[in-house]
């Protein structure tokens, strides 16, 4: 049996890798992907640690972050979609009309 | 060493390598595919766990749904290229941003490593007296009987995110 504490910190590489991907790309399908990784390292979280206690609530909440990512993946990406065909491009500097 | 551990390791090994993929390199579409082969191994990780139902909801869901989403926006839009940053201070920063960056990441990661590490030694002495909870009926049970609201409240948002994501696309007159 694996202890606990390796899942816990594969998730917190995993978490950490999600987050450079947010600061290193210059792209905003990438960057979209970065927070699924991210997304990801919580749900193995929350199933390690349901299964260390014995219980299926971490199975249930990784069920239900999964919904959510995928509403977020729906929403992201239609927003994606309307800024390429309002700007061309895909680079998160070219919008910056709110930032003051 | 057992199976599992062995299993564990190629898992873990398999999804930090993809995750490392798909940050790493500038294609939208190289950075898709390695991030479906990081969720199947996080599925293998799953089926580790005892989490079959899981397992299975993560293939299915993000590497057939999400994935196929993605793969589909990247294919319609086309922009294989990460363009340069503009001249200021992103371009002036240039590398050595990047490297800040990546030194930000690894300080957040070794906090996270850090913080879960202290919390997790803890439960070492109770790991091999918890049950296996794997059966899908009691997560059916649970489901919808405890986390009941939760799961009608997430049909809403399925249902907002819908009309969101039509009324976001779609081209105005």
């Amino acid at each position: 049996m694996i202890p606990l504490n390796y899942y816990l910190i594969l998730s917190g590489i995993l978490f950490a890798i999600g987050t450079s991907g947010i600061f290193l790309r210059r792209n905003l399908i990438t960057m979209l992907l970065s927070v699924e990784i991210m997304l990801n390292a919580v749900n193995l979280t929350f199933v390690a640690v349901g299964r260390y206690l014995g219980t299926v609530d971490g199975q249930i909440i990784t069920f239900f972050v999964m919904t959510v990512a995928a509403a977020e993946a729906a929403v992201g990406l239609a927003l994606v979609i309307a800024l390429f065909r309002h700007r061309e491009t895909l680079s998160p500097d070219a919008f910056t009309a709110l930032k003051w | 060493m057992d199976a599992s551990a062995i299993g564990f390791y190629i898992f873990a090994a398999i999804t930090v390598l993809a995750s490392l993929g798909v940050v790493g390199q500038r294609n939208p579409m190289h950075s898709v595919m390695f991030l479906i082969t990081s969720f199947g191994a996080l599925a293998g990780l799953y089926v580790l766990l005892d989490a079959p139902f899981t397992a299975v909801t993560q293939i299915i869901i993000y590497a057939g749904a999400i994935m196929v989403l993605f793969l589909f926006v990247v294919m319609l839009l086309n922009v294989p290229r990460e363009e340069p940053a503009p001249p200021g201070l992103v371009a002036a920063l240039g590398p050595r941003g990047m490297k800040i960056a990546v030194l930000l990441s690894v300080v957040l990661g070794i906090e996270i490593v850090w913080a879960l590490s202290r919390v997790g030694l803890g439960w070492f002495a109770q790991d091999a007296a918890a049950t296996s909870v794997s059966s899908v009926a009691l997560i059916g049970g649970a489901l919808f009987t405890r986390h009941a609201f939760a799961f009608e409240a997430t049909s809403i948002l399925i249902l907002v995110a819908m009309v969101g994501a039509v009324v976001i696309a779609r081209r105005e007159r």
